[in-house]
């Protein structure tokens, strides 16, 4: 990455041990994983665009965690980082992905008609329904390392492929460094800006340089597909709507991708995919789908059910508040989503969601009228 | 650049291209020619006789190996210009295109390289009012191997100094210092500080762990060798305790990690707070800190208008401190050109700031103030330090030059003038203000 000593080859001219991080206050999967043999083994590596060891680990070094939260704690600069430092990146997904293995493989399945139901989420209690997911653009390294050129031209084959839509993705682009007050308003008011990281798990990684140059955020004209261009990932497509039709959300979500990637493939710049890992982003965390499905759902009575998070367990969901990631819930309204990514299906997933929330929406009916509901709680997916 | 000519690249051969000789320049458009001029290994693909075009370009589109340097040089300098039109800083404005274009893939002797020293100019645009320099070294080389953007940087921040023809003066010698007695219903406090850095390690910018680590224990071990008044303590940053940090706290002493942007985006927090730390003498009037925004900072201070005691034992401090790190081999980043190596541009020559807290209430309001400052060559900042507010009528009045002027001679101004201001606070006094 471009800044920091990472390039710095005196340190190979000191021991081992004289290099190695102080882990010792650390929680993240970073931490758990890197020995100092391990370190000793990689320290020397480089990807081919040049991204080492203590790029990939720096964050985390920088971030030692929370007792509750575990946070990974490494990036990937390139795709060539989840092979060269595969030592290091393996446990770590395994760890991170339910024991995913080295040599599983991920299932990639895009095709919405494989979705059963998801139109009839109740909207008196199921607020709005989102897909969101990321794509890297192959030939360029990642956020956490790519040059002012890099990021300028992937921006610009981005609004190329972009702009080309019609129909309902008829859309427009807004460059961040450009923005009219006007239109930053508008956007703010949407809901559709993102503003400059301010979470050093993101800026001690990199991803920040030269903010805002090559960022910005293109949706379609009826507000309802929308990406953002060279935030933590090259591209973070969502689909979403007000109301609980998860199926159209997640139709949209599948032919608008389709279309993009199509557009990208002709000019010989397809998306980041491997058998092994699916599509491949800057955070290991989002590997595999790299899909986030969710909705923001009324459920004052269920989440203060003691049984809450078992239940969410059990359907291998998770709970946020509406304000995103490390937020508080309000009004007992919560942002349900997948927890997986790796190793199951956007079709796997997004039904995960689709009969989650159904289930859970009864048995908040059911709390409603002062029912019990042990007997509907599922058992393990 | 020599394109390689596989022996058996059917469907691969020269006329497949349009017109383009093999000694012509690689560019990015022609990937057909980017295996040619690839790695071996797609050289020796194409040479085993893929047939057709599409599976090749698929191989090159798959399996592309570019080494970093090749990646780089894909890319115009022009492609990677920063856009600096929303920028002030001293970077910004000596930064053109044409510059760029020679310094970008040019690196330090630790591959430090010009992307790096600029970047936190390009992150923080700076301040219509403030001009901050935008740019840091990465080790002592950066200032040669980039000399061409550091020395009008320079020249802009130190007042027209010009490392090309210019040499800066050093001069230590606490005696010559005359006068340097304040009045202490003016002067509450007095300090000197500088910074040194270790020559033969990177800066902070740059730096490994190992390095850091390194940095740390040549300082410690020559600070334990100082004696008498000088005779104190290390506190390294990660081991504290609760009731060490209390104490820090309560005395002024403890640095915390850097929050401002202008450092993160340097890359002078990573790793914090390993191999960071505090030592003092018992007196609690000689400090150091390690490894904040360079090697060490070393600050002489202690209540009162004593600024020549205050002075008296920060050279002799320095002194020690060098002849110690010395006698096992090490020196101080110094060179004629320069003065004291820093990481940053603006603290180069002394590294120096001489400054008292001092209550001026009346001449604080005056709407001369700014120009008498300016004339006497000093600065304001509030009680803080910099970038703060003034607390009551209480303001922190230091130096403003770095380069170009030695240690002693900044005392000297602070001295005299000092006392010519305290004098001007007299409404009695009869002092011409213009």
């Amino acid at each position: 990455m471009p800044f920091g000593n990472t390039h710095n080859n005196f340190k190979l001219n000191y021991k081992v041990e004289e290099e190695f991080p102080d882990l010792s206050k650390h929680n993240n999967h970073m931490a758990k994983v890197l020995t100092k043999e391990l370190y000793g083994k990689l320290r020397d590596k480089q990807t081919p665009s040049g991204y080492t060891l203590d790029d990939v680990i720096q964050t985390g070094v920088d971030n030692p965690g929370h007792p509750f939260i575990m946070t990974v704690g490494c990036v990937a600069g390139d795709e060539e980082s989840y092979t060269v430092f595969k030592d290091l990146l393996d446990p770590i997904i395994s760890d991170r992905h339910g024991g995913y293995k080295p040599d599983d493989k991920h299932k990639t399945d895009m095709n919405f008609e494989n979705l059963k139901g998801g139109d009839d989420l109740d909207p008196n209690y199921v607020l709005s329904s989102r897909v969101r997911t990321g794509r890297s653009i192959k030939g360029f390294t990642l956020p956490p390392h790519n040059s002012r050129g890099e990021r300028r031209l992937i921006e610009k084959l981005s609004v190329e492929a972009l702009t080309s839509l019609d129909g309902e993705f008829k859309g427009k682009y807004y460059p961040l460094k450009s923005m009219t007050d006007a239109e930053q308003e508008q956007l703010i008011n949407d809901h559709f800006l993102f503003d400059k990281p301010v979470s050093p798990l993101l800026t001690c990684a990199g991803m920040a340089r030269d903010w805002p140059d090559g960022r910005g955020i293109w949706h379609n004209d009826d507000k309802t597909f929308l990406v953002w261009v060279n935030e933590e990932d090259h591209l973070r497509v969502i689909s979403m709507q007000k109301g609980g039709n998860m199926r159209e959300v997640f139709r949209r979500f599948c032919t608008g991708l389709a279309k993009i990637e199509e557009i990208f493939k002709k000019h010989n710049h397809g998306f980041m995919w491997s058998e092994h890992l699916g599509y491949i982003l800057t955070c290991p965390s989002n590997l595999g789908t790299g899909l986030r499905g969710g909705v923001h759902v009324k459920l004052p009575k269920l989440s203060t059910h003691p049984k809450f998070d078992e239940i969410l367990n059990r359907l291998r969901l998770q709970k946020r508040g509406t304000g995103g990631v490390d937020t508080a819930s309000v009004g007992g309204v919560f942002d349900i989503s997948n927890a997986d990514r790796l190793g199951s299906s956007e079709v796997d997933q997004v039904q995960m969601v689709v009969d989650g929330v159904k289930l859970m929406v009864e048995m908040e009916k059911k709390l409603e009228k002062g029912e019990a509901i042990d007997s509907m709680i599922p058992a393990q997916k | 650049m020599v394109i390689a000519n596989p022996p058996h690249a059917s469907g691969l051969s020269l006329s497949s291209f349009s017109g383009s000789s093999v000694c012509k320049q690689v560019t990015m458009a022609n990937p057909i020619s980017r295996l040619m001029s690839g790695r071996s290994s797609a050289v020796m693909l194409a040479s085993v006789g893929l047939a057709g075009l599409g599976l090749a370009s698929g191989y090159i589109l798959t399996e592309t190996r570019v080494t970093a340097a090749e990646r780089r040089r894909m890319f115009p300098p022009s492609a990677d210009y920063p856009d600096l039109r929303k920028h002030n800083n001293c970077m910004a404005s000596a930064l053109t295109p044409a510059m760029y274009g020679r310094l970008r893939d040019k690196v330090t002797p630790n591959n430090w390289s010009l992307d790096q020293c600029i970047q936190t100019g390009v992150d923080n645009p700076g301040h219509p009012f403030i001009k901050t320099v935008g740019m840091v070294a990465g080790d002592e080389e950066s200032y040669e191997v980039f000399e061409e953007l550091f020395d009008p940087v320079i020249k802009d921040r130190h007042n027209g100094y010009d490392p090309q023809t210019m040499k800066h003066p050093t001069d230590l010698d606490a005696s010559k210092l005359t006068s340097g007695m304040f009045d202490e219903r003016y002067v509450l406090s007095s300090r000197v500080r500088t910074g040194r850095s270790i020559r033969g390690l990177s800066l902070p910018p740059a730096c490994s762990r190992s390095e850091r680590r390194e940095v740390e224990r040549v300082v410690v071990t020559a600070l334990s060798g100082l004696q008498g008044e000088l005779s104190g303590r290390y506190y390294s940053l990660g081991e504290l305790s609760e009731s060490e940090q209390q104490q820090l706290i309560n005395e002024h002493f403890l640095f915390d990690k850097p929050v401002s942007p202008l450092l993160t985006a340097a890359g002078m927090a990573r790793d914090w707070p390993d191999a960071r730390g505090i030592w003092h003498n018992d007196d609690k009037n000689f400090l150091i800190w390690i490894n904040e925004e360079d090697h060490t900072r070393v600050i002489s201070m202690e209540k009162g208008g004593n600024m020549k005691r205050v002075f008296e034992r920060f050279c002799k401090g320095l002194k020690q401190v060098e002849t110690l790190i010395q006698e096992r081999g090490w020196e101080f980043m110094w060179n004629e050109r320069l003065g004291y190596i820093l990481t940053c541009p603006s603290n180069l020559g002394t590294g120096l700031r001489a400054g008292v807290h001092i209550r001026l209430p009346r001449l604080s309001k005056d709407a001369r103030f700014k120009k008498i400052l300016e004339n006497l060559r000093l600065q304001k900042r509030g009680t803080g330090g910099v970038d703060t507010a003034a607390t009551g009528d209480t303001v922190d009045i230091s130096n403003l030059d770095r380069l170009g002027r030695s240690e002693l001679m900044h005392g000297q101004t602070r001295a005299a003038d000092r006392s010519q201001v305290q004098t001007v606070m007299d409404p009695t006094a009869c002092c011409d203000l213009t």
